[in-house]
């Protein structure tokens, strides 16, 4: 298919280019926004998505993940055990759901990650206020299907990682700088569809529902 | 008032009456010429304009359209602004006469054409400033804002700013009032089905305000929005609802019922000031521009 | 003239239903859209960001696909190009006969439509699922999207619960929009389950990092591009952007323009196949960039314009012709406004040629195109294109052939009439002077409309009488 390139390519060159005013291009979004006030914003448009969102400190954020595992009924529970997160929930496996670990390659147990997860715990790298948005990146330790597959996703939030905008964050954490994994990816509500009828229904091909933790 | 600066009244202007006014609304273009003159300003109409090239342009024919549009330009050469009671007209020439002439000799004197052009009401409110008093019986209006003022000359809100000085006058807003009527110029031949429905759709929404009748700018819109209404009329048994420019109804309800036109009385400059600055950069054009 | 165009815009003003149901639709987007955008100000800058990160784009295309190319390349994605569809659909099918796949799961992708690549593969004994429930709907009722962000918006619950329980008869009948979308979600899984291929396009590939962008709500577009070992992307060569950087202002104007959405539910930036270390994700991804007319676009410094698009749907969200006629009338992949300057350019003025009459020139859409393509304009060009006699001067395909004798003669003298101004105020005058003789039946316009009626003097004549200066 070289022949292809090679001839787009020729058409392409062959033009005088446009000359473009780019000075337009780089204004930059950002609010100045409070702590408490990107927390206030993040969880109002998350709740009007139908995410739910609970408030925790570093002292009760156990307590609250055992909650939320008890009300909705978890028999199990999918997390990594190498993030700050899933080490401390599995020191503290008695008072969870039984615990899943993402260990093997998917290939090796995707009927059960299909048909017998509950949910899955991730870690977030940071949140946006204005859109109520989570920012995750695929790792070994957090592959992307954890926050995919289960029918419920739960994802702990440190407050600190709250931007007011998707590019204050991506400039803030450096994303260019730190070369991208090879999924990063925005989160801003449970799967949802409204192509029957404009109808929204929740829970199409991702998770039912998300839960996040602001820790 | 308003705070922001006023462009100087000029004493002069050259008046383009577009070919629809010509030939099927007349009334409407008198209206405006005596609209103007009311406000002591010159009105100058070159006998020799005819059609400001729209119908051909629109239609792809650029060059008829081209040599129809040099024949105009030629008429209107003075540093005076130049009022056209069309938003259709007007954009043609103030947005597509630099398209058409882009590269040829002429192309100075188009676009200065084209930065002297102003709509009607735009003209009224922007630079007459003008104070109208209501004389009529109270009424119940509707308003359509052709596509081409709202879009392409960014003036669609000039219509109600005027009636809102008319202590008689109650606009009634429509549902999808900044919808297109479905005139479209040839769309309405080439596509007459799309262009019925829309019609359709258009006038009744108007009717279903229980406004008396309707002002528009354009005598596009309203050859079709009135036709439609006479239509239903005689046809469907619908009430008849008038159908005015804006021009001929607000000069029906401020002016003497018996006007004795003092038409070149009032108003009359025998020259053009030197230090006349015409206006050359406004707004508007948005859904147009490259 | 009856044809092809002309008989589905009957069909489809006929069916009142359908029209309120499309315009009830629209309203819902349009309102949605307007909500997200409660500063003027703000919209109208980011509009301006977002065309010129677009038009900046344009600017160096060439060497952002082949700094896109290195990137992607750097990251392990395979990159494929492709000048027509026909070459893309072979790319696609090489890709699958290589691992021996039977079938393929798709994301939403409009370039897949436009490459027909269902029926190519269809036709070669591969099956190809459409995942996005709108498409999932469409594709068992064998039809195509009419819309390019809400495929099924035609469709009503009555009409989809219908069709459910006529393809899913072991599924009871149900009309309740959770449970229908239960049922596509389990048997989506179990196919995204044994998927071997997945398939999804792109909404920006960022030529800095070598990453492919997607945006969607479901999590239909995460799944095919996950689970199955294998990812296929799709997208045209003018969908590369420069920098990350430029991806949060499109990001931000995309979805409040398309769907009202503040943003999607999923923003889906995938640069590379899975990781050694990695345990999911597949481990081949292709990219296949398919040309099928863009740099014909490309070589037009006016028409260029049309490849800032995004695809948000906006222009026909807005546009009075498609909330009447619907998209399928149009007969073409891309509807409304953006398929009337889109689909002529890309396969000539012969075959879609007639769409550029359909259109009222009101502006609507070029008024929310949030990267300010003049698509008014760009119909007029192709107008002008369709009938002009220096077809040499264009790229446009079938440039002049509309041009028809009697059309252009009557044109050409209308233009002398009024570039002539004794002939024109004659004609005038005569006109009205014989303003009886107009007939009261003036084909299509007096079928909802009276004649228009001739004044008994113009204006010329008038304002001469009144005295009005002339110079």
């Amino acid at each position: 298919m070289s022949k292809a390139r090679a001839a787009i390519f020729e058409r392409l060159n062959a033009v005088e280019r446009p000359v473009v005013e780019v000075s337009e291009r780089e204004d930059f979004s950002v609010f100045a926004w409070d702590k408490a006030e990107k927390i206030r914003r993040f969880t109002e448009r998350m709740q009007a998505v139908r995410a739910e969102v609970h408030q925790a400190d570093r002292s009760n954020w156990l307590d609250k993940i055992a909650e939320i595992c008890q009300q909705k009924g978890l028999t199990n529970l999918l997390l990594s055990l190498t993030t700050e997160w899933g080490q401390a929930i599995s020191q503290n496996a008695a008072r969870f759901p039984s615990l899943k670990h993402y260990e093997r390659s998917i290939e090796d147990w995707k009927e059960e990650l299909f048909y017998q997860a509950d949910a899955g715990l991730t870690s977030t790298l940071g949140g946006i206020a204005e859109t109520g948005t989570l920012m995750l990146w695929s790792s070994p330790d957090e592959p992307r299907t954890l926050s995919l597959v289960p029918p419920i996703h739960i994802a702990i939030l440190d407050t600190d990682k709250l931007y007011t905008t998707f590019a204050e964050a991506v400039q803030e954490q450096g994303w260019l700088e730190q070369g991208l994994p090879t999924n990063a990816l925005l989160i801003s509500g449970p799967s949802r569809s409204a192509d029957i009828a404009q109808v929204l229904a929740y829970g199409v091909h991702g998770p039912k529902e998300l839960v996040v933790v602001l820790v | 008032m308003s705070e922001t600066t006023r462009t100087p009244k000029p004493d002069s202007v050259y008046f383009f009456g577009t070919c629809l006014i010509d030939l099927i609304y007349p009334k409407a273009g008198v209206s405006a010429v005596q609209l103007l003159q009311r406000e002591g300003v010159k009105v100058i109409y070159p006998q020799a304009q005819t059609c400001c090239g729209q119908p051909a342009w629109n239609s792809g024919y650029r060059d008829e359209a081209r040599k129809v549009a040099r024949a105009q330009i030629k008429l209107f050469s003075k540093p005076i602004p130049i009022v056209i009671p069309s938003g259709s007209c007007a954009g043609m020439m103030k947005t597509h006469y630099p398209e058409l002439f882009k590269g040829e000799p002429d192309e100075t004197e188009a676009l200065g054409v084209a930065n002297r052009v102003y709509e009607l009401t735009e003209f009224l409110v922007d630079v007459l400033n003008v104070q109208l008093q209501d004389l009529g019986e109270p009424v119940d209006v509707a308003v359509h804002t052709s596509c081409s003022a709202r879009r392409e000359m960014g003036v669609a809100d000039k219509i109600e700013q005027l009636l809102g000085q008319l202590s008689q006058v109650a606009v009634k807003e429509q549902a999808y009032k900044a919808e297109c009527c479905g005139f479209g110029g040839t769309f309405a031949v080439k596509e007459p089905e799309i262009s019925a429905a829309m019609v359709a759709d258009k006038t009744q929404h108007i009717r279903a305000t229980g406004a008396t009748q309707l002002v528009s700018q354009d005598c596009g819109c309203l050859m079709n929005i009135s036709g439609a209404f006479a239509y239903q009329a005689q046809h469907e048994g619908k009430p008849a609802l008038k159908a005015q420019h804006i021009a001929e109804f607000l000069w029906e309800r401020t002016s003497n019922p018996s006007p004795a036109l003092p038409l070149s009385g009032k108003g009359v400059a025998n020259s053009i000031p030197s230090n006349m600055s015409p206006p050359l950069t406004r707004g508007g054009r948005e859904g147009f521009s490259a | 003239m009856t044809t092809e165009f002309r008989i589905d815009v009957k069909k489809a003003l006929g069916k009142s239903e359908v029209r309120a149901h499309f315009r009830k639709a629209m309203d819902t987007l349009m309102i949605n859209r307007r909500n997200q955008f409660p500063d003027d100000a703000a919209l109208q800058a980011l509009r301006t960001q977002a065309q010129a990160i677009r038009a900046n784009v344009l600017s160096k295309l060439p060497e952002l696909l082949q700094q896109l190319e290195t990137n992607l390349t750097k990251n392990g994605v395979q990159v494929h190009w492709a000048e027509t569809t026909d070459e893309a659909n072979q790319i696609v099918l090489a890709i699958m006969q290589k691992h021996g796949a039977k079938s393929i799961i798709k994301g939403k992708s409009m370039v897949s439509e436009e490459m027909g690549l269902n029926h190519f593969l269809e036709e070669r004994g591969i099956e190809a699922l459409e995942s996005d429930l709108g498409e999932f709907i469409i594709q068992l009722d064998g039809e195509t999207p009419s819309h390019i962000i809400m495929p099924a918006i035609h469709k009503s619950k009555e009409q989809i619960s219908t069709l459910f329980h006529e393809k899913f008869p072991d599924i009871p009948y149900t009309d309740n929009v959770d449970e229908l979308t239960a049922s596509a979600r389990r048997i989506l899984r179990d196919k995204f389950y044994a998927a071997p291929v997945g398939l999804s396009g792109v909404n920006f590939a960022v030529a800095e990092t070598g990453t492919l962008c997607l945006v969607e709500n479901e999590g239909n577009g995460r799944m095919s591009t996950t689970i199955p070992p294998v990812h296929i992307a799709v997208t045209g060569i003018e969908k590369v952007v420069e920098k990350l950087s430029d991806i949060p202002p499109l990001l931000s104007i995309l979805p409040r323009s398309a769907t009202g959405q503040p943003i999607t539910t999923y923003f889906n930036m995938i640069s590379g196949p899975r990781k050694a270390d990695e345990k999911d994700g597949p481990t081949e991804v292709h990219l296949v960039l398919l040309d099928n007319g863009r740099s014909r676009i490309y070589s037009d410094s006016e028409l260029l314009a049309t490849l800032r698009c995004i695809r948000c749907g906006a222009c026909i969200n807005h546009c009075p012709v498609y909330v009447r006629i619907g998209g399928h009338s149009y007969g073409t992949v891309y509807p409304g406004p953006i398929g009337t300057i889109l689909e002529p350019q890309k396969s000539g003025l012969s075959v879609h040629g007639e769409l550029i009459q359909a259109s009222s020139l009101c502006g609507a859409c070029g008024e929310v195109c949030p990267v300010r393509i003049p698509i008014p304009n760009i119909i007029n060009r192709l107008r002008y294109d369709s009938v002009r006699k220096d077809s040499e001067n264009t790229p446009t395909q079938d440039a002049g052939t509309k041009r028809k004798p009697l059309e252009a003669a009557t044109w050409q003298a209308w233009s002398w009439a009024a570039s002539t101004p004794s002939v024109y105020n004659f004609g005038g005058k005569t006109a009205t002077q014989l303003r009886g003789l107009v007939p009261n039946n003036l084909g299509a316009w007096t079928s909802v409309r009276s004649a228009p009626k001739l004044a008994e003097q113009t204006l010329h004549q008038q304002l001469k009488a009144l005295g009005v200066d002339h110079e």
